[in-house]
């Protein structure tokens, strides 16, 4: 029985058929598929690693267009509550303003109407020292009666001038 | 299922026996089954690939003889010739003793001797044939990619049978030699590929009777002797100088190595008891997975003589048995083409392993 024992011609045949096909594989099959299959999971892994990338990018950018809106809200709210104090404040200098203007109008008014009583009584005092030059006159003319007399004329000279101006 | 066909297979026994009782009896007397014979004859190698009898007639395949006598020179004749009476220019098959089998030659002195001989015996052609079969199918595999890579559409996935095969060469680039080689796994690679699918194929095709697959290549120890010399050379020619440290110059106490160099024989028997145990391993599992079911198909013969009921009741027993063996068998294959393979690279590894480092490791274990 020769099980055990490996025959020589057919050791040979085997190195050698073995031997051509492994360098005709090595040459022309393995390298080529695995190559590719490799270079294929290569970009499948850098594919998904910049699917997480761009994820997180996203995620990040969300973030950050969240505080930006948030940001612009306060930024809003913050006008808004200026806006408002100006408007207060405005009104507040306006009102002023015009109080201020009302005083002025009333101010003047009154140094007018001052002013108008003054050239009144200026007149008055005018048309007084007329009347009294004129009594004068009329008194002048009535000298040579009695006292009582005259103090009757004066009074109703008096009368006479004031009557028609009250 | 296998209920019904095995009373259905009995039923047809007992009533063949009842209908034609004259077909025992009628039978003539056959010289008893040599059931050694009939086994190792399957399972050897031959000169010519017989396929089968008809009555007194062989039906085969005549195959090349090559034989360089060392008085006569080379000669080449179809193996029919050795049938002839007396040989053929002094070459005969040889009937006994320890080259039985073999082409033998009768010298010029009347001794007999056995010439160097090259055949292309039934194995020879088997090796012939799942050679060119695999080369056809991984160079139509890589001329897909390449066709593809040279169009520029990189990320092609093939489809159908070509997508299996790729994933299986794959479950092997990956799931083995990469993780067993370790660091520079794209050197061996080819090889290991080679080797996985050439002794896969191998056993599978040695599972399958018909011409041209059937013979039985990979359990046969010079094919697998052809194996692990290839895995000896890619271990020991790659070796790094760690490797050989370990073998000439061991990490163990200086007794071990010193005046009588013990470990130094033991590593070095290790070169060769590591591919030794390879060729042995699968030579023995694809063998005997043979053996078992060529012996339950024999056992339709054996018992041809113990009368047609049982015969038939047995003849089912055993195909059915055989047909369970060629499932284990076919799983035998995968497995056994996966160990030759990881342990090839498991050991290339260990070839070219890197430096221990030893005081980084001492200081670990006492951390712990």
């Amino acid at each position: 029985m020769d099980l055990m024992i490996p025959d020589s011609g057919l050791l040979f045949w085997m190195l050698l058929a073995f031997g051509i096909l492994f360098v005709i594989l090595a040459r022309f099959g393995w390298p080529a598929i695995t190559g590719m299959v490799e270079r294929r999971n290569e970009r499948i892994d850098k594919a998904l690693a910049d699917a997480a990338a761009a994820r997180q990018l996203l995620a990040t950018l969300k973030l950050q267009e969240e505080k930006i809106l948030q940001q612009s809200r306060e930024e809003q709210e913050k006008l808004l509550e200026q806006s408002r104090a100006l408007r207060v404040q405005l009104i507040e200098e306006a009102k002023e303003a015009a109080e201020k203007e009302g005083q002025l109008l009333l101010d003047k008014t009154r140094e007018q109407l001052r002013l108008e009583k003054e050239e009144a009584l200026q007149e008055i005092r005018l048309q007084v020292a007329s009347l009294s030059i004129e009594i004068a006159e009329k008194l002048l003319r009535g000298q040579l009666e009695p006292e009582a007399k005259q103090r009757d004329l004066i009074d109703r000279l008096v009368d006479e001038t004031l009557k028609p101006r009250a | 299922m296998t209920k019904r066909v095995v009373t259905v297979g009995l039923f047809l026994a007992v009533f063949l026996s009842i209908a034609f009782p004259a077909l025992a009896g009628e039978k003539k007397e056959r010289p008893p089954v040599d059931v050694r014979e009939l086994l190792l004859g399957h399972l050897e190698d031959s000169y010519h690939w017989h396929f089968f009898d008809i009555g007194e007639k062989k039906i085969a395949l005549p195959l090349p003889v090559l034989v360089h006598s060392k008085e006569r020179g080379w000669f080449a004749f179809l193996s029919s010739r050795l049938e002839e009476e007396g040989g053929y220019k002094g070459f005969t098959l040889s009937t006994e003793g320890k080259t039985k089998g073999k082409v033998v030659e009768t010298d010029s002195t009347g001794k007999v001797v056995r010439p160097f001989d090259i055949s292309i015996t039934k194995n020879v052609v088997a090796l012939f044939f799942s050679c060119f079969l695999l080369m056809f199918i991984v160079l139509s595999l890589s001329r897909w990619y390449k066709k593809r890579e040279h169009a520029g559409e990189l990320d092609a996935v093939p489809g159908g049978i070509k997508g299996a095969l790729e994933m299986f060469i794959m479950s092997i680039h990956d799931g083995v030699i990469k993780s067993c080689v370790g660091k520079d796994y794209q050197r061996y690679s080819p090889y290991l590929l080679t080797l996985f699918f050439f002794i896969i194929l191998n056993n599978v095709l040695g599972l399958i009777p018909i011409f041209p697959a059937g013979a039985n290549l990979t359990g046969n120890i010079a094919v697998t002797m052809g194996l692990a010399l290839c895995t000896m050379v890619a271990i020991n020619l790659f070796g790094n100088k760690e490797y050989w440290k370990e073998i000439l110059w061991p990490d163990v106490p200086i007794f071990m190595k010193a005046p009588i160099p013990i470990m130094q024989v033991i590593e070095f028997f290790g070169i060769f008891t590591k591919p030794m145990a390879l060729m042995i391993r699968l030579f023995a599992n694809i063998f005997a997975g043979h053996i078992i079911i060529l012996a339950l198909t024999s056992l339709v013969f054996l018992t041809v003589a113990m009368g047609p009921i049982l015969n038939a009741s047995m003849s089912v027993v055993a195909v059915l048995f055989s047909a369970l063996m060629l499932v284990l068998e076919l799983l035998v294959a995968y497995i056994q083409a996966y160990v030759f393979t990881m342990l090839s690279a498991i050991f290339i590894g260990l070839s070219r392993q890197e430096p221990h480092k030893k005081k980084e490791h001492k200081l670990k274990t006492e951390n712990i």
